[in-house]
Order: structure tokens, then sequence, then C-alpha cells
């Protein structure tokens, strides 16, 4: 099938969503390297962010290869009206039981998204989707047994979990936001949709969270946070973006 | 021969990632590399290791590419390979035929007296492509390269 102009701009429009999604988090995960609870903790929610950052330059050179810019210029030039990324991703890592709760949202969305794609008719997008479900794997893996350990844990522990699946809930949502060009990427066989793909994360979290004992959120009930796939976003992106990009601003050809 | 630059006993060729390579001229050469992990920071090392190795060998022209068209797996590990991460005190992946469930983790041969009385400690170690373990027979802590699908 030869991709129409809409096949186009809704293939960037998907790829921004991931790869922008995929910069915010890891750098927000790389907030807890020397914070962590433990030091195993440390170390895991670093390497995260090292996944997360490789997949997203992964994505910036897809996108580079259909004519936008270089991936560090994508990366570090842009304020925060061009990111495509949703609320989750952006607020403050907070407390832990809300980092973990995102990360276990997030990461199980992540991985049907891969699971998704790896069967689309893009092909550097379906090669790049399967070694990323193998990477990812790891992470639903960890967001897991976390959930698990802290719902046997302490009644603190198992009210604070609850608190946080409750109240990232509509942040949760706002990954799902519908696309301009929804209808467009599900008939060129791109991608299956944001609909399509929400329904996947929702049965498959509410089976988890069931299993390990907690309530799950309503959908219907919920508000969903969104806005940040058009640019607009919470005053927390900013912030991170003047942090991440200081070094660039200061010296643009900077090496190390 | 070109080592990982993480694992100096196991070489690119047996840790499975140079997925081509052709030469048209006698002094052309390219080479194709897949990554082992996205995020894998030593794969610009690697491939500035290989333009060396080849310039050293005396090709003058030399194209190294990385690529995601061969997606990675540990099972592309070489038996040679495998022997040389025992070699370096890291238990090799356990075999998978491309799906597997994380449970694997918890029964892995202890690298140092070679029992599986061992329990996984953390999936993340020092490096992304290695999971941290205790051996319950001797007591010592050790690392295991991951098994990856």
């Amino acid at each position: 099938m030869e991709f129409t102009e809409k096949h186009v701009m809704g293939l960037k429009d998907l790829l921004y969503r991931m790869a922008d999604d995929l910069l915010i988090l890891g750098h927000r995960n790389s907030e807890w390297t020397g914070l962590g609870p433990i030091l195993e903790e440390d170390i895991a929610f670093s390497s995260m962010a090292q996944d997360k950052i490789g997949q997203s330059l992964a994505l910036y050179e897809i996108l580079h290869e259909i004519g936008e810019s270089e991936p560090d210029t994508v990366a570090f030039t842009r304020n925060a009206e061009q990111f495509h990324s949703c609320h989750l991703v952006e607020l403050p890592i907070g407390e832990y039981d809300f980092s973990l709760v995102r990360h276990f949202y997030f990461d199980h969305q992540s991985a049907l998204r891969m699971d998704m794609l790896a069967e689309t008719v893009v092909e550097p997008l379906q090669m790049v989707a399967r070694k990323f479900r193998g990477e990812v794997k790891y992470h639903t893996m960890h967001a897991d047994s976390w959930l698990k350990t802290l719902a046997n844990g302490t009644e603190e522990a198992k009210i604070r979990m609850q608190q946080a699946i409750n109240e990232t809930f509509p942040y949760a949502l706002g990954m799902f936001e519908l696309s301009d060009y929804e209808a467009d990427l599900i008939e060129a066989g791109i991608f299956p949709g944001e609909a399509a793909l929400q329904e996947a994360w929702y049965r498959v979290i509410s089976e988890k969270l069931n299993a390990f004992g907690y309530s799950v959120p309503e959908i219907n009930n919920s508000i969903p946070s969104t806005g940040g796939r058009k640019g607009h976003h919470t005053e927390h992106l900013q912030p991170l973006l003047d942090e991440m990009t200081e070094v660039f601003s200061i010296d643009p050809s900077a090496d190390w | 021969m070109v080592m990982d630059p993480e694992i100096p006993t196991i070489s690119i060729v047996d840790l499975g990632i140079v997925t081509k390579i052709s030469s048209e001229k006698d002094n052309n050469a390219f080479v194709q590399l897949t990554p082992t992990f996205s995020g894998c920071p030593a794969l610009k090392i690697m491939e500035q290791l290989v333009i060396d190795a080849l310039k050293t060998a005396g090709y003058s022209e030399v194209v190294v590419q990385t690529s995601f068209e061969t997606q990675w797996n540990t099972n592309m590990i070489s038996e040679k390979g495998r022997a040389a991460l025992l070699e370096h005190g890291l238990a090799p992946p356990p075999k998978h035929d491309g799906y597997f469930e994380l449970d694997v983790l918890s029964d892995i041969a202890c690298p140092l007296c070679g029992s599986r009385n061992t329990t996984m400690h953390t999936p993340f170690g020092p490096t992304l492509c290695r999971s941290m373990h205790y051996c319950k027979n001797c007591s010592n802590a050790f690392e295991a390269f991951k098994p990856v699908s």
C-alpha cells in the first residue's frame, strides 16, 4: 500500500509520542540514581532509564530517516509545546509508591504497544519493536514484583500503593489520547490504534491488580489527563527540559 | 580479533552481534553489528574497535553499520562464547526457544561451584546485560548474563 501524506503524518506523530515518552520517563527514572530506597532499586531505575533513552534514540533515528532533524537536535532543542509525550511521564518522581505505579502502568502499555508494532508494515519500526520487547519484559517483571510484594506488606504499604494506583490512573489514561490520524494508521496497517491499545492494557493491568489484591480503578469514573500528545503539558515538563538540555545549551558541540 | 570492551574474554563474533560481513574489493570491508541492548553504551566503542582492527589488517575502505535488522538474542552466543563468559566469572544465559518465563533466572548454575542451589537477587546488575545472584551452596554472590529473547 502506498502511504499518503496523512499516513506519514500519523506515523511521525506515533513515533514522536513513543520516543518523547521514553526520553522523558527515562530522564525521570534517572533522577532515582543515588536516591533509590535500596541499592538494587537505585540500579534498577538507572538501568531502566538507560534502556528507555536507548530506545528513544532508535525511534528518533527512524524519524530522522523520514525527514525529521537529527536525534540530538530533536531531543535537545525543542520546547515543551513541541513534545508529544503524555502527562504521566513528565510528573516529578514523587514518593516511591508513585514512581512504582507509574512504572507499572507505563511499562505494561509499552510492552503491549511493542507487541502490536512487532507486526507493523513499517519495517524499521517493526525491527525495533521486536528488539524492545525483550528489554521491556524485564521492566514489567520488576514493576509486577514490587506491586505484589507491597500488596503483601504492612498496612501502610497497602494503603499508599492503593492510593497511588487510584491517583495515577487518570494520568495513565492520558497515554492513550487519540491521534488525529487514528483511522489512517489503522487503515494502512501501521498501528491498530490507541483505543485498541487502551483496551488491551486495561485488561492486563486489571488482571494483575486483582491478582495482587488491589482494587482496580474504573475507567468510567475517571477523567483522562489528556493534551500532552498535542503539546499541552503540565507545569512540570519545561523545567525538566531546561535541566536536561543545560549542557547542550551552553555548548552544543560538547563531547565526552 | 575484537573483544567485548566490558567482557574482555569474549569476542564480538562469539557474542553473536556481527550480523553481516562483505568485501567487494581487496581493500574494502563492510560489517553490520546489532546491539545487545538498545541502550548499550559499549556499542559506539565496538564500532570503533572493528574499524581499527580492519584498518590494521589492511582494509582502507571500512564501513561499519549498526542495525536492528537482525534482533540479537542470547541464543546467538556461540558455545565458545558461553565458555568465555564462564571464564570471566559470568554464568552463561539459559537457552530458550524464543519465549521464556523469567522464572529461569532463579535456576542459574553458580559459575564458581556449579551448584544450582542459587537465587536471583536482582535482574538489574552493573551493566544492562547482567543480573545478580547468590549461591546458597558456596555462599558467594555472582553475576549472570541475562537471557534475552
